[in-house]
């Protein structure tokens, strides 16, 4: 313990505690924007924010200057669902802040105020190129909570949105929390709104709330006004249909899809709806009934109906640890048919706008935020990876309890060892 | 050299049974119960041009071919010629053998996953050494055809890992279309018997009040077992000799017993090496061998004595922190064991992995090779077909682009190290089993609303 303690010490002191002024000059620049990718460009960082994009960019007094060498440079991957900094350790009886069990909190639980920017899995995931997510609870109830937006620099700061979307199950799962059936799942919905909307005065006057407790309805009473987003768990063609018409319906609502393994059923009316959808590239198996049409190729038809979509692992696969994986789902979908750009900007600038933050985050472009990532190849083939890494100007250590493991057991080192036991 | 062994041992037992029967006629003779029907494809012959090869056994060639006779590898070579084969360009594709997985629950834990159709682990008691996977598989998973997809020709069925002992895996041909398990079922491979280590037996049965409840419970559990296998097995061994009464059948044991005499294949569930450890120790109590250790997430820590033990090890290329036995994952992992000169396997246990094996070996060889070590694609390849047919017993038949072997063969796109590479022709004992847009459709997705308006 005291080990690890020293060994995190170490890392946090290896980290630059203030922004530089960095350019850096002949990347593969994807700047995610109206330059599309510029070839031999270079990115000027000033203060945690990017202050130029383009070609020749002159190198300011002091400033540090770095020679991609024509490698990509990008901006940082924005896992748009994930747990990461809400456990250590998911399971073995390990403390675990993403789940929320019991009938005291559901819509109320805040990730935001459980997140922990020391858990290892950040520098881990960091490392690796993405440098933003979204944080969702998940409860055993109708309303998972409410999520935040973290940044993966392990500063005490890092919550830089805080309950921004409400999840909300509205398909199998979801059913199956309100007795058992999609015929009750609506009308709970309903109630729900009516008595966070409702809020304070029925609870004040003793009527109480249909569905909801007041700490719950109070929690869900901005999202019911149409001040937040709702973040709505749905596979199937027919739920996304009935999303569809509840938005409709509904104009003051945001609403986004997490799931959507048959939205290339409905992809034209989707489209119609601007509805946003959060799908997983990797879902193409009849494993639910709720996905019997689940397919390859379903950000491919997405993506020509002209659908406004982001790739992250699907409902019942966001973890806490391989928030990182996010650029191999985005390069498996361009296997199957999706567009390099389309699908880079799909784990960057589109989870960036899906949450609001899309003028500040996702883009390499002056006045943006400087997440800022070079590789040392294609950033979607999974043989890549970051050579430097920065996140709003600050870079950071390549270094994690995982390459410290690595090195303490290297196979140089091994053979030390293993003389060691033979003596 | 296992398959050997195995074929050996069978014809002894069958003996031995008929022994008991006092009859010799073949005709009497006691029928494998399960025994295989797979019939491979009709094939012509092939011979893919042209193509850069990955042969399995470590090696590369660029502009190579591949020629396929009557299901099996003829040879592999430049510019080699067959008279009336069928004759594919495979300019700037690549050429691997089929990828095996070793550790699968398809068919076992089918989709749909629901209550009825979760049927891989009798967890009813931490010994359940009796059952037998195949019992559990549903051939019309449309999973199956999905692996295929990912280049798979060979997967091991597991039981979980709630038990001590979950029972006899069992190798399986993804024979799409097949109406019964033993139309799937690989001729000839040895059975092997899933075992687990660590948090999973402890947690199931401690959480219930028995046993075993903590790690030290299990190891009692394991130890009983095989000692109680091994008087089992005596017995066995003097009747055969003519001294006294075979015991009575008793299933658990007569796969235990399978273990203690190296017919049935250990494939041992084990994360920590510390556990790792001491069941290579309990594997020397009883006199028998671990074939390999499976999730292994700490097989780099012991790398050494792994590849000293010649124990394979199946591992993730980066799965970790989902529980605390899985802390300690790392990255390099699969190229530690490598490096090390152990038996080095890239596994799924996921019925999405399975679907591309082929990029979770390229990041274990990524990640190896910015560690500092020189890994060739070539030698990557061995973790995805030569070293799981080792841990299954089956490297003679399959594994490598051997003359003589089983023509198992893909034709990748591209580098099937990378992240855009598809597998375009998959072929299965020399016949194709699947062309890139052309899947198989399951009993269970035929008909289903999506699919008919989409044709």
């Amino acid at each position: 313990m005291r080990i690890l303690a020293a060994l995190l010490m170490s890392v946090a002191l290896a980290s630059p505690a203030v922004a530089e002024t960095v350019l850096i000059q002949n990347g593969r620049v994807v700047t995610n924007g109206a330059a599309g990718i510029i070839e031999n460009g270079d990115v000027l960082i000033v203060d945690g924010r990017i202050t130029a994009v383009g070609a020749n960019i002159a190198a300011p007094r002091g400033a540090r200057v770095i020679d991609a060498q024509g490698r990509f440079v990008t901006p940082g991957g924005f896992a748009a669902m994930s747990e990461i900094g809400l456990s250590e350790i998911s399971g073995s009886g390990a403390p675990n802040d993403a789940s929320v069990e019991g009938d005291l909190i559901s819509a109320a639980a805040d990730a935001g105020r459980a997140f922990d920017p020391s858990v290892t899995a950040i520098a881990v995931t960091r490392m690796e190129g993405v440098t933003r997510a979204a944080i969702a609870p998940s409860s055993n109830r109708l309303f998972g909570g409410r999520g935040a937006l973290v940044s993966l620099g392990g500063e005490a700061d890092s919550v830089f949105g805080e309950r921004t979307f409400m999840v909300v199950d509205l398909g199998e799962t979801g059913a199956n929390r309100v007795g058992g059936s999609r015929a009750a799942v609506w009308p709970a919905f309903e109630a729900a709104l009516r008595d966070a909307r409702e809020y304070p005065s029925r609870y004040r006057n003793g009527q109480g709330g249909a569905v909801l407790n007041e700490i719950d309805a109070q929690a869900l009473q901005p999202f019911a006004r149409g001040e937040g987003t709702f973040l709505v768990h749905v596979e199937s063609a027919a739920d996304i249909r009935r999303l569809i018409a509840f938005a409709r319906a509904n104009p003051r609502l945001k609403f986004v899809i997490h799931g959507g393994a048959e939205a290339w059923q409905v992809a034209d009316e989707l489209a119609r709806s601007r509805i946003p959808v959060i799908i997983d590239p990797l879902s193409n198996l009849p494993d639910r009934f709720e996905r019997l049409s689940a397919r390859l190729d379903n950000a491919a038809i997405l993506a020509r109906a002209g659908v406004r979509f982001a790739i992250a692992p699907g409902p019942g696969s966001v973890d806490a640890h391989q928030a990182r994986l996010v650029l191999q789902l985005a390069g498996n979908a361009v296997a199957n048919g999706l567009p390099w750009d389309v699908a880079f900007a799909a784990v960057t600038r589109a989870p960036a706008d899906i949450f609001g933050v899309g003028n500040r985050l996702g883009r390499l472009e002056r006045n943006y935020l400087a997440d800022v990532v070079i590789w040392d190849g294609d950033p979607l083939e999974v043989q890549s990876a970051p050579t430097v890494v920065f996140i709003e100007g600050v870079e950071q250590p390549l270094v994690s309890r995982q390459t410290r493991l690595r090195d303490r057991y290297h196979p140089d080192r091994l053979r030390e060892l293993s003389s060691r036991t033979a003596q | 050299m296992r398959l050997g062994q195995w074929t050996a041992m069978a014809a002894a037992l069958l003996l031995a049974a008929c022994a008991t029967t006092s009859t010799d006629t073949p005709a009497d003779e006691p029928r494998v119960p399960f025994a295989s029907t797979y019939t491979p494809a009709p094939s012509t012959p092939t011979l893919i041009r042209n193509a850069t090869v990955l042969d399995g056994n470590g090696g590369e060639f660029a502009n190579y071919d591949v020629l396929m006779r009557d299901g099996r590898i003829v040879a592999i070579g430049a510019n080699l010629s067959a008279e009336g084969a069928t004759v594919i360009d495979a300019t700037g594709r690549f050429v691997t053998p089929g990828i095996i997985d070793a550790h699968s629950h398809l068919g076992a834990y089918p989709s749909p996953g629901i209550q009825a159709t979760s049927d891989g682990n009798e967890a009813t008691q931490p010994n359940t050494a009796e059952v037998w996977v195949e019992h559990s598989v549903w051939p019309h998973d449309p999973g199956f055809a999905r692996a295929v997809a990912g280049g798979i020709t060979t997967l091991h069925i597991l039981p979980g890992s709630a038990n001590l002992f979950g029972g006899r895996g069992v190798t399986l041909r993804p024979v799409l279309g097949a109406r019964t398990v033993q139309e799937m079922k690989f001729p000839d491979a040895p059975y092997s018997l899933k075992m687990a280590c660590g948090e999973n037996p402890s947690r199931v049965y401690g959480g219930r009040n028995s046993s075993p409840a903590t790690g030290m419970g299990n190891v009692a559990g394991y130890r009983q077992a095989f000692a109680n296998a091994a008087r089992y097995a005596r017995r066995q061994e003097r009747a055969e000799a003519g001294e006294g009464d075979p015991p009575d059948r008793d299933l658990e044991m007569e796969t235990l017993a399978g273990v203690l005499r190296g017919e049935i294949l250990l494939q041992w569930h084990c994360y920590r090496a510390d556990e790792m450890a001491v069941a290579i120790d309990i594997a020397r109590e009883f006199d028998f061998e671990i074939s390999a250790f499976h999730h292994a997430v700490e097989a780099y820590k012991i790398a050494d004595l792994l590849a000293e033990e010649e124990i394979c090890a199946a591992m993730w290329a980066d799965w970790w922190g989902f529980k605390i036995e899985a802390y300690d994952g790392i990255r390099e992992n699969i190229p530690f064991v490598h490096a090390a000169g152990g038996c080095a396997i890239v596994h799924s246990d996921s019925e999405v992995g399975i679907q591309r094996l082929n990029q979770e070996a390229a990041k274990a060889l990524a990640d190896g090779r910015r560690a500092g070590l020189e890994i060739s694609r070539g030698e990557a390849w061995t973790w995805l077909s030569r070293n799981p047919a080792r841990a299954l017993g089956i490297e003679d038949e399959t594994g490598t682009l051997t003359a003589g072997l089983r023509a198992d063969v893909v034709i990748w796109s591209a580098d099937p190290l990378t992240s855009y590479a598809v597998a375009e022709r998959v072929f299965m004992d020399g016949a194709e089993i699947y062309e890139r847009g052309r899947g198989h459709v399951s009993d269970f997705e035929l008909g289903q609303t999506y699919r008919e308006g989409a044709q």
